[in-house]
């Protein structure tokens, strides 16, 4: 019984791969579009076993350090300016127009400034992932750690906690699954940010890979880069929550 | 010591609103004597709850004063174990964490070795052994109140202040917590303050029960209950609880007709 449920469960799990291959191949052979234009997932494939022998794992090397190095510099800033608008209601209400000003603008729009201002080496890419890590790990902070039932430390202080106890035994707990979560929310904008500046300015990375293969419309090699960028997000988040999983097994809802 | 634990005298407390401030406790004055029951009873929102607020070490008075051994409060403490209606364990601990947590504390630190013991003797108490190590999410209202109440037991306070501890309990879990707080109590005695809306409960819990007007509140009238400890279930069956539990009834049902008049001449 236990060993059908879990071929069960694998199999709902690849069921929608398939059905996307299967989709591609039926959108290749209906006809709609010239098949010069989608190329077959296995040429895909075969692209890629010889990518990988190439120039592929240099970029996604390139593209993963970068994505890392931005998120956790927007995330380390992140954490104490989030908990400190969340935590301080007074300081919230003139902080957060700014906050919002900035967020509302696409980290894509300000590549340009950034060019002008870092040029076009690792730095500016880290500035620009850094910025959009940072606002997006900011927003998720405060929401939660303003949502922080104040019994806790109700509770804490009849207990005759101090406030240095009341923060290290009660704040940080209670902090660490908002920082998962900024985390998670943070990689996503930080790969779609990413690619976009690799587009625009980059000799590696997978951006600039299919920038590369764009101006030869190499579409099978577009196409790996493609696949890649989403595997290793989605491969990155996996990874987050299963520390999700073990770090706050005590909450309520799990991710 | 002789003279009263906790003393009231003259407190009114004042809060601000929009229209000024509105006063929701007025010119009330009571003592608690070592090793008492007290009960307050009274219509809800009338101000009840701000009274342990103030004895809590939560609030300060507008005027009078609270005096606890005949020192003005100052702030909250472990002397004074406080239980609340939404009970506020802790999640991201287990039950055994939980009990725990109050004995690493600087205030009222145990040494190590003899935290264990302390730990168990109190999930042994309150019926909760066999989930030492569940976070709370898998436990039920009844046993995350039990929970509370081990927690504030294991620093062992002098009070125990409960706001409407079991007002959020199903009928049953409710009779058997107020069955085990008396056991606990008959263990270790403790002086305890109850806030409540529960007449029944008043009764069979309260060496005294202070009835309160609506708001502000006010003393209304102080009541003595004549039953002796150990109390058992069948004291309900009393002439005397019956007799009581009517008189009660009517001046409490006075102050929500009261209190219910107020919110309508507010809303008009």
């Amino acid at each position: 019984m236990a060993k059908d449920s879990k071929v069960r469960h694998g199999a709902l799990i690849a069921a929608p791969w398939v059905a996307l291959v299967v989709l591609w191949y039926g959108i290749r052979e209906s006809g709609l579009f010239n098949p010069a234009l989608v190329p077959a997932p296995h040429a895909v494939f075969a692209k890629f076993g010889e990518l990988i022998q190439g120039r592929l794992p240099n970029d996604m090397l390139m593209s993963t350090r970068r994505v890392v190095t931005g998120v956790l510099l927007g995330i380390t800033v992140a954490v104490p300016v989030g908990f400190c608008l969340g935590w301080y209601k007074g300081l919230r209400t003139f902080v957060d127009p700014v906050i919002n000003f900035f967020r509302a603008l696409p980290p894509i729009a300000l590549i340009p400034l950034v060019i002008v201002y870092f040029g076009i080496g690792e730095t500016a890419k880290t500035v620009i992932l850094f910025y959009a890590s940072f606002f997006a790990g900011v927003i998720v902070m405060y929401e939660g750690i303003a949502q922080v039932n104040p019994i806790y430390v109700k509770v804490s202080r009849t207990l005759g906690a101090t406030d240095m106890e009341i923060f290290a035994r009660v704040i940080v707990p209670l902090t660490v699954p908002h920082i998962l979560t900024a985390v998670r929310v943070a990689l996503g904008v930080a790969w779609a940010t990413l690619v976009a500046a690799e587009l625009i300015a980059a000799q590696q990375g997978l951006g600039a890979m299919i920038q590369d293969a764009s101006a030869f419309f190499q579409l099978d090699t577009i196409y790996v880069g493609i696949i890649c960028i989403g595997s290793i997000a989605l491969l990155m988040d996996m990874l987050l929550r299963l520390a999700t999983r073990k770090l706050v097994a005590w909450q309520e809802r799990i991710a | 010591m002789n003279g009263p634990r906790i003393r009231f005298q003259d407190v009114a407390v004042d809060f601000p609103t929009d229209r000024g401030p509105m006063r929701v406790l007025d010119g009330v004055s009571f003592d608690v004597h070592e090793g008492e029951f007290v009960s307050i009873i009274g219509p809800s929102g009338c101000g009840k709850t701000t009274i342990l607020n103030i004895i809590g070490g939560f609030l300060n008075p507008s005027s009078g004063q609270v005096l606890l051994d005949d020192r003005p409060v100052a702030g909250p403490g472990p002397d004074r174990g406080v239980i609340f209606q939404e009970y506020g364990v802790f999640p991201w601990l287990t039950v055994r964490d939980n009990i725990e947590f109050g004995l690493k504390l600087g205030a009222s630190r145990v040494a190590p070795a003899e935290r264990d013991a302390v730990v168990s003797r109190y999930m042994g108490l309150m019926g909760l052994a066999d989930f030492a190590d569940h976070f709370p999410k898998h436990l039920s209202g009844g046993m995350r109140q039990r929970l509370a109440i081990a927690r504030a037991y294991a620093v062992r306070p002098e009070f125990l202040l409960m706001d409407e501890p079991f007002g959020a309990l199903d009928a049953q879990t409710r009779s058997a917590m107020q069955d085990l707080l008396l056991e606990v109590l008959q263990a270790e005695k403790k002086t305890v303050i109850l806030i409540t809306h529960s007449v029944d409960e008043a009764i069979y819990l309260s060496s005294r029960i202070i009835v309160v007007t609506a708001r502000p509140a006010r003393i209304r009238t102080i009541i003595e209950v004549p039953f002796g400890y150990p109390r058992a279930d069948a004291v309900h069956e009393h002439p005397q609880f019956t007799e009581l539990r009517t008189r009660i009834r009517d001046l409490v049902m006075h102050e929500y007709q009261a209190q219910a008049n107020q919110a309508v001449r507010h809303s008009e």
